[in-house]
């Protein structure tokens, strides 16, 4: 024996047992906490941002663009929308912002995300907080339990996200027309929802159940060839899920923002033709 | 060539108990954290104990913790390392310790015999195997597995709780299961063996939250999380969670996945 420290009989984790006595939780020297405390940072502002404009239940329509926050716009208290993507199906019982109703699909798929599961499992929980740095709880009992084993519905969200796209591409297209709801027109906004929309479909395509369903559950490539195709272009995505994951979820708050700054009349939409 | 003394602790000690122990020791251009082991036990501690085999990043037998990151001795170069810093190696610390940098790995063998087996198809001999190589692609990457056990010492799940090691197989093992359940002649299905179903139950796939520690450190670069066990837990799911997918296998009569 090397020195006189004891074995830490029974104290938990690292330190459980036979292994070897080392006191500290980890050895690491390099900077471990960087990334789960800038991840952690980063989805809280998005988190303050997106309540603060889901639930202001204003300035979200700027014709021709309507916020991605807003849309579908599915109760009576919405704002008119010329042929934009409204429809009364809640009616007037539904007081609080409209937001709130749509907002539930893309938060439960972001929420039950296998990125974005690691993102918060490492920066909001510390479990782990890093790679060989010890997690700081007595119990573990990982997805196998409620409420975590809830995540395992992730594919239903991404079939509502895929309508959900599927709408804001519609805005997107709505976006190509002026104030006057003439077609083919251009303005700003216009690029940053395209940009938008290009982003979110990449995301939701991009997702680990999508891989699973366009071809990943196959045991035999070789007989369904066009699905095979679909898992290699949906795996080459799969592969940037973080980097879309980020890039999606700041384009969709900015093109909100966008449309803040024009409903509250910041600023005005520059347009092309 | 240039050379110059690097500061060194190593954990010294066994069951009973032990510590970091300073060194300095000569290091030299090209050198790994393995060789300045090997001159530390030619030199000032001929009695430390180390686990190690091929010095090529192939045999898996020298996993450590350097700087309280587990790696590979041999695949660890000391030139990413400054020559102010101190180094730490330890022992593997999800493991129990059997003496200065070697562990019981044996929690990983009792794993591995939790796996059941390849079952061979019907009606199809030996040397009459035949497959597409798109087919065995998922398989093979599993295959490069040298069975080092760092994601086994690096997965929170046991490493952090004891108490889990009798549920969990870890990684590793997952890798495993998934490696069979993708493979295009496994009959375990025919044979009334669902991995789909045990990978869940019995091998403690629900203990995984794909925090990817295990990829991070995998020297062989597979990306056991977003091929094997993610893939898996969505497997899991056709077979427990989805009414949908259940119901369509019930109404096909068939299992799903073709």
């Amino acid at each position: 024996m090397a020195t006189g420290t004891e074995p830490h009989l029974n104290s938990g984790g690292v330190r459980t047992g036979t292994r070897a006595a080392i006191d500290a939780p980890h050895l690491r020297t390099d900077r471990w906490w960087l990334a789960p405390a800038a991840t952690a940072a980063g989805l809280l502002a998005f988190i303050v941002y997106s309540t603060w404009r889901a639930f202001a239940n204003a300035d979200y329509y700027s014709a021709p663009y309507v916020s991605p926050f807003y849309s579908p716009c599915l109760a009576e208290n919405c704002k008119n929308m010329p042929s934009g993507p409204n429809a009364d199906v809640f009616g007037s019982w539904w007081g609080i912002s409209p937001a709130i109703i749509i907002l539930i699909f893309p938060l439960g798929f972001r929420l039950t995300c296998y990125y974005y599961r690691k993102a918060y499992y490492r920066g909001f929980w510390a479990s782990p907080p890093a790679c060989a740095v010890a997690e700081p709880h007595k119990k573990y009992s990982g997805e196998t339990r409620f409420p975590l084993i809830l995540q395992n519905i992730h594919r239903y969200f991404f079939y509502a996200a895929i309508v959900v796209a599927g709408i804001l591409t519609y805005d997107t297209v709505l976006s190509f027309r002026d104030t006057d709801e003439n077609w083919g027109h251009m303005g700003l906004g216009t690029l940053v929802f395209l940009v938008n929309i290009t982003l979110i479909w990449a995301y939701t395509i991009s997702c680990h159940s999508c891989r699973h369903i366009v071809g990943g559950k196959l045991k035999h490539f070789s007989k369904h060839p066009v699905r095979y195709k679909a898992w290699q272009f949906v795996g080459k995505l799969n592969a940037r899920h973080m980097l879309l994951a980020w890039a999606s979820l700041v384009s969709v708050a900015l093109a909100d923002f966008y449309v803040y700054l024009l409903a509250s009349g910041a600023f005005d939409d520059p347009r092309f033709f | 060539m240039s050379s110059y003394e690097a500061r060194f602790k190593v954990w010294r000690g066994d069951v009973e108990g032990g510590g970091l122990e300073d060194f300095e020791v000569e290091v030299n251009d090209g050198e790994v954290v393995l060789d300045i082991i090997h001159r530390l036990q030619a030199t000032q501690a001929p009695d430390l104990a180390v686990r190690w085999n091929c010095k090529a990043g192939k045999c898996g037998s020298c996993s450590a913790e350097i700087n309280g990151r587990p790696r590979l001795m041999c695949m660890t170069r000391m030139s990413v390392f400054t020559r102010e810093e101190t180094i730490t190696v330890t022992p593997l610390r999800a493991f129990p310790v059997v003496r200065d940098l070697v562990t019981d790995v044996g929690f990983n063998y009792t794993k591995a015999r939790e796996v059941p087996a390849f079952v061979p198809p019907e009606g199809v001999g030996p040397g009459e195997y035949r497959m597409f190589q798109e087919d065995v692609d998922r398989s093979q990457e599993f295959r490069k597995c040298i069975e080092c056990f760092l994601c086994q010492d690096t997965c929170h799940v046991v490493r952090d709780h004891e108490e889990n090691k009798s549920a969990f197989a870890g990684p590793r093992f997952l890798m495993r299961v998934a490696e069979l359940d993708m493979h295009p002649l496994d009959a375990a299905a025919e044979s009334g063996l669902d991995r789909k179903k045990t990978a869940q139950d019995e091998h403690g796939l629900g203990y995984c939250n794909i925090t990817k520690c295990c990829t991070e450190v995998c020297p062989e670069g597979i990306h056991i999380t977003d091929n094997a066990l993610i893939p898996l837990k969505e497997r899991a799911v056709d077979r427990k969670y989805d009414p949908l997918v259940w119901l369509g296998s019930k109404i096909m009569r068939r299992p799903s996945g073709g």
